[in-house]
């Protein structure tokens, strides 16, 4: 027995003595870490943003934003807006104009059949493309030349800057995808695994759900770039390890969605070996109040939003109960405890880019004692003595659902105790996330249904235009039985003064106007009780320190620039 | 014997076909959705046209009798054809078993993931049964010794502990604290020279001790159980009276008869190695056919999971009926006529 362990000992040190971990310190290539792997490279196909992520180091859009939400050329020269003339004068018609001289990683030309060819790729029907919405109202593509590409829109589109702008929406080859449009998309395995792009990297090899390489494009056109000759795009796991890959062991040079108890996180990060970054866009976790009734004996109405006002919820509209409610959360207090970097408390639905931040709703610390006045003034008292409050007979009780997560968790669990200081007793639901934020119909799960009282969930814009993102709250949109339970509006919050500026946003081109419109929105969702903005929520990241140009952007990819990364 | 094998392997057919209607209604009746983990930005009428595209909405039946036309007759065929050479008519039309979540066939995946599951799970059950038989029986042949305290407190440890538990410990002793082994698995490592073989070895040890740990426990107790028993025999005691060396009885005598039971186990338990060790993939980032099925679940990849799953029935299926015979060769006393 002594001889086997001394043996087995020698085995370990034998091992070991071969130079430590020293993977990612390996100065030619750039380790990258998702903890979701990729299951193509095809965006236009994707499941989630680990496929629009390993794409972007060798799809590029016509335009990218940069880390502050603003648009930089990318492909082209100058951005197409009504001054300049890219923009028809009546917002129907957008023009862009190709750099010249870019090629494709295999070195024939890029020209604007291929952007043509990209957005009739995803436009079709059968292929079942995940970023559809992108080309919203897009009624046809010309290349007018070989290098000028003409987006027609069958609306007047006073931000016309969907299709072909950031990483959702990158150009592929047309010589490569032809034969892969509509229903063929499924097949098109070798296409959808090493797609041909003009990025700073070409696909060497592509493991399924589990590891890309790359190397570098010989053909890029900026000179010198990328200074890394490979990068490795390595996914699974879990996102503490991932964490600690970076920032304990330096095996990896990049962690992506840091999303773990800051206290561990802060611990890691003191290790000294990497830094953690954090990105805003427009991500908000936040309370819907059901403006409806989600009483189970209601049966088929359950929950069903009736125009003529008749099955409103018992008391979440009461100014008096959801204000106290509000009032009651301790935002900073979630926030950082259960965020950290990743997060700050807000009272805004739309908290970014900075012009459309509403000045109005901030700050809102908690006030319990406020809270409680509040509700004694509106004549909503316990009137039993249980502890739990009553309006008009009807004890405030409420269920409250999001999806499996431990923060989440975390979160309703503070709320209930917050608000069980007010006289409102809460009951907990969680739900796994594949079925909360499933469509199945016949579920009585998902986030859409909303069959329980109150439900939190994060969203935000796709990107820096909150157009889209706002309609979500028209009438028109309510979630009901009649549109298959589809629909943004799932809190079924029905304005038409809200309507009325939603149809002036789809007209008004000018910047400032369109920012003061959707502030006028902003301040109407949070004011009026549809919603309780929560945590302002980034998306947090880490590199290792001897990488150098890591500009973190929630905008557009994480790895916009990864071709002026360098190692130190 | 020939004839019991042949009617096994006839009634497992039926047995095979209801497991995988049992399995398919299970995962189709789950609630999950595979455009689920979308941001919610993607709104639900593109989500419609996706599932559409997926075929995700098609009726219970249908999706099944696809599935089974793409897995038994579709799947074999495009075997034959890459293994042969050959091409058999329709091969351009014909379709195979397509995951919601890469759009690629499925068996191209799990034949492209077996190979790290082997290497892993596989060497580490090697080296279990290699520690454990002789563990076992020498805690049983000196039961009560030190030796036989120590092996069974190691061994309750090892049967006790989560392999998620020791994994991540593993992780925080030799990766982060003496920076001895990397904690990511490196699939993209092709063993070409030492230095490679040596860089192969060590992204090994950590998952490979993990669950050696767990087998090793698990099979020591049953060889020191059934080692037990056997030396209690008459058998044992006529053999000792013959005046036969002790080295003789132990290993002659009392092990080959004791090793029929762990010979059963090591049989069934031969599947597990395909399926692969899912926390422990799932820790160091093995890209093995546990960490597979895990991200399908998660992606409610409902044609990967129905296959994933099924394959593993079958072959648990096969290896009982492996093991029954077995059973059969190596004790004479049991007769299957």
């Amino acid at each position: 027995m002594k001889t086997k362990f001394s043996l087995l000992l020698i085995v370990v040190m034998a091992l070991s003595s071969v130079g430590g971990i020293g993977v990612a310190q390996d100065g030619d290539t750039v380790n990258i870490l998702f903890w979701q792997a990729a299951s193509h490279l095809n965006p236009y196909l994707g499941n989630g943003t680990k496929e629009f992520e390993a794409a972007a180091l060798v799809l590029e859009p016509l335009a990218r934003y940069d880390p502050d939400g603003i648009m930089v050329p990318w492909l082209v020269d100058e951005i197409p807006t009504v001054a300049n003339g890219g923009v028809s004068e009546d917002l129907t018609s957008i023009t862009w104009t190709l750099s010249e001289g870019i090629t494709w990683s295999d070195g024939s030309p890029l020209t604007a059949h291929d952007v043509k060819f990209s957005g009739e790729f995803c436009m079709d029907p059968d292929t079942g493309c995940t970023v559809l919405d992108q080309f919203a109202n897009v009624s046809s593509i010309d290349a007018v030349d070989d290098s000028t590409v003409q987006i027609n829109f069958d609306v007047a589109k006073p931000f016309p800057y969907g299709p072909f702008v950031g990483y959702l929406t990158p150009i592929i080859q047309k010589a490569q995808f032809e034969n892969c449009m509509g229903a063929a998309a499924l097949g098109c395995n070798e296409q959808n695994f090493a797609p041909i792009g003009t990025g700073p990297f070409v696909v060497e090899d592509f493991r399924t759900n589990d590891v890309v390489t790359y190397t570098a494009n010989a053909n890029y056109r900026v000179m010198g770039q990328p200074a890394f000759s490979r990068a490795v795009f390595k996914g699974g796991g879990d996102a503490e390890s991932a964490a600690r890959a970076v920032l304990e062991t330096g095996e990896a040079d990049y962690a992506w969605n840091l999303q773990i108890s800051p206290q561990v996180l802060n611990a890691m990060e003191a290790a000294g070996q990497g830094t953690v970054i954090v990105g805003f866009s427009t991500n908000v976790e936040r309370l819907l109040l059901n403006h409806t009734n989600p009483d189970p004996a209601l049966g088929d109405n359950r929950s069903v939003w009736m125009a003529d006002g008749s099955n409103g919820h018992p008391f979440l509209q009461v100014d008096a109960v959801w204000m106290a409610m509000s009032k009651a959360i301790d935002r900073d207090l979630i926030a950082s405890q259960l965020y950290g970097a990743g997060g700050v408390g807000t009272c805004n639905i739309l908290p970014g880019p900075p012009i459309y931040k509403s000045p109005n709703n901030e700050p809102c610390p908690q006030d319990i004692d406020a809270a409680n006045a509040m509700l004694d003034e509106a004549g909503v008292m316990d009137s039993d003595g249980d502890g739990v409050r009553e309006y008009m007979g009807i004890p405030l009780r409420v269920s409250y659902q999001t999806s499996t997560n431990a923060v989440r968790q975390n979160t309703q669990a503070l709320i209930k105790q917050w608000w069980s200081e007010i006289g409102i007793e809460t009951e907990l639901r969680n739900i796994d996330a594949a079925v909360f934020f499933g469509g199945d119909i016949a579920s009585p799960d998902t986030y859409s249904k909303f069959y329980t009282d109150i439900e939190m969930y994060t969203n935000g814009a796709s990107g820096t235009d909150p157009e889209t993102y706002m309609s979500g709250w028209r009438s028109d949109q309510i979630t009901h039985p009649d549109n298959s339970w589809n629909g943004n509006n799932v809190v079924r919050w029905y304005n038409e003064d809200y309507d009325a500026l939603l149809d002036q946003m789809a007209v008004t081109a000018v910047l400032e106007e369109r920012a003061s419109l959707a502030i006028q929105m902003n301040d109407m969702l949070v004011q009026t009780g549809a919603i309780i903005p929560l945590v302002y929520r980034g998306s947090v990241s880490a590199h290792h320190n001897s990488i150098n140009g890591v500009a973190m952007n929630a905008w557009d990819s994480e790895l916009w620039n990864i071709a002026e990364w360098t190692r130190s | 014997m020939g004839k019991y094998t042949i009617r096994r392997l006839l009634t497992a057919i039926p047995t095979i076909l209801v497991i995988s209607f049992i399995i398919f209604a299970v995962v189709d009746l789950s609630p999950s959705d595979p455009t689920g983990n979308l941001p919610l930005t993607i709104p639900p009428e593109v989500r419609q046209k996706i599932r559409e595209a997926l075929g995700a909405d098609d009726p219970f039946a249908v999706k099944y009798v696809k599935w089974l036309q793409q897995f038994f007759i579709s799947e074999p065929l495009n075997f034959l054809e890459t293994t042969l050479g050959i091409t058999f008519p329709g091969s351009e039309d014909r379709v195979r078993v397509i995951s919601w979540a890469t759009r690629g066939p499925v068996i191209d995946i799990i034949a492209e993931r077996l190979p790290q599951t082997l290497w892993v799970v596989g060497s580490s059950y090697f080296l279990g049964v290699l520690i454990a038989v002789p563990v076992g029986v020498y805690s049983a042949y000196r039961q009560y010794s030190i030796f036989d305290q120590v092996g069974t407190f190691a061994m309750m440890v090892g049967f006790s502990v989560p392999t998620f538990f020791t994994g991540l410990m593993f992780i925080v002793i030799f990766s982060v604290n003496l920076k001895w082994f990397p904690s990511v698995y490196d699939t993209t490592l092709v063993v070409t020279d030492i230095e490679s073989l040596q860089q192969q070895l060590r992204q090994m040890f950590m998952p490979v001790t993990v669950l050696t740990l767990y087998t090793t426990a698990q099979m020591s107790r049953y060889t020191r159980a059934s080692t037990l028993d056997n030396l209690q025999q008459d058998y044992i005691r006529t053999a000792r009276s013959k005046g036969l060396t002790e080295r003789t009885v132990v290993t002659r005598h009392a092990v080959r008869n004791s090793l029929i039971p762990v010979v059963t186990l090591i049989a069934l338990q031969i599947p597990g190695i395909f399926a692969g060790a899912l926390i422990t993939e799932q820790i160091f980032r093995v890209n093995g056919i546990g960490q597979y099925l895990i991200i399908a679940i998660q992606g409610g990849d409902l044609p990967t999971v129905q296959t994933v799953t099924f394959i593993f029935a079958v072959l648990v299926v096969i290896f009982n009926i492996v093991a029954d015979v077995l059973y059969g060769i190596l004790d004479p006393r049991v007769t299957y006529s």
